[in-house]
């Protein structure tokens, strides 16, 4: 545990051993590839990856919060944000277990 | 968007690909970050967001329908974080007061 950091340099390097691509194309793909789902999701789309999990843009409406520090009231303005639900398929993987729960 | 129309998309920016390989290289990017988290291994992605585990402790459940008592086990889950950037450009456009 407590692991190093995978970052696109990573996901290049997998993209280049597994065709025949060279270095920098493989890293434009992967590019390319995230800028496709950041810009569905920009759009306000649920992007769905079977087997590795959803992003969905949720719309939160305006409530009030407070500043912990000194306690002061802030209306927290409507925003969007993302949230991603991990498949069973990658909870079980990330777990170790063989297949995932059939009841969960 | 679903996975295949996210291949259909990048494929059709690259003709010199066939579906085939970019179906490849899709799932090249998704089991490299899977294989990260299951070593426990952050995966950091500027502009998205990061993708880290978090472990959850055994507790007493209960089945909801039931109300019989389970245990659950200890069990490790994936969460994402997202990025700045990411969550600026959700933001971008004033939001009409009508979804939830």
């Amino acid at each position: 545990m407590a692991g190093r950091t995978v970052t696109r340099a990573d996901l290049s390097e997998a993209v280049y051993q597994k065709l025949g691509l060279s270095r920098t194309e493989s890293a434009a793909l992967v590019e390319r590839v995230l800028d496709e789902i950041c810009d569905g999701l920009a759009r306000g789309e649920s992007v769905k990856l079977s087997s590795f999990g959803s992003f969905v843009v949720r719309n939160k409406g305006q409530r009030i919060g407070r500043n912990p520090k000194t306690g002061v009231e802030v209306p927290i303005e409507p925003r969007r944000v993302l949230v991603f639900k991990p498949s069973n398929v990658l909870k079980a993987r990330i777990n170790g277990d063989s297949e995932p729960d059939s009841d969960n | 968007m679903i996975k295949s129309e996210l291949v259909l998309r990048i494929a059709a920016q690259n003709p010199h690909l066939y579906q085939r390989d970019v179906e490849t290289i899709v799932n090249a990017i998704l089991d490299t970050i899977a294989e990260a988290l299951a070593r426990g291994d952050r995966v950091e992605l500027r502009g998205f967001g990061a993708f880290s585990i978090k472990k959850r402790d055994a507790r007493a459940g209960r089945n909801p329908r039931t109300g019989e008592a389970v245990s659950v086990q200890e069990k490790v889950v994936p969460v994402f974080k997202t990025g700045k950037e990411m969550r600026k450009r959700l933001n971008l456009e004033p939001i009409q007061p009508a979804g939830s």
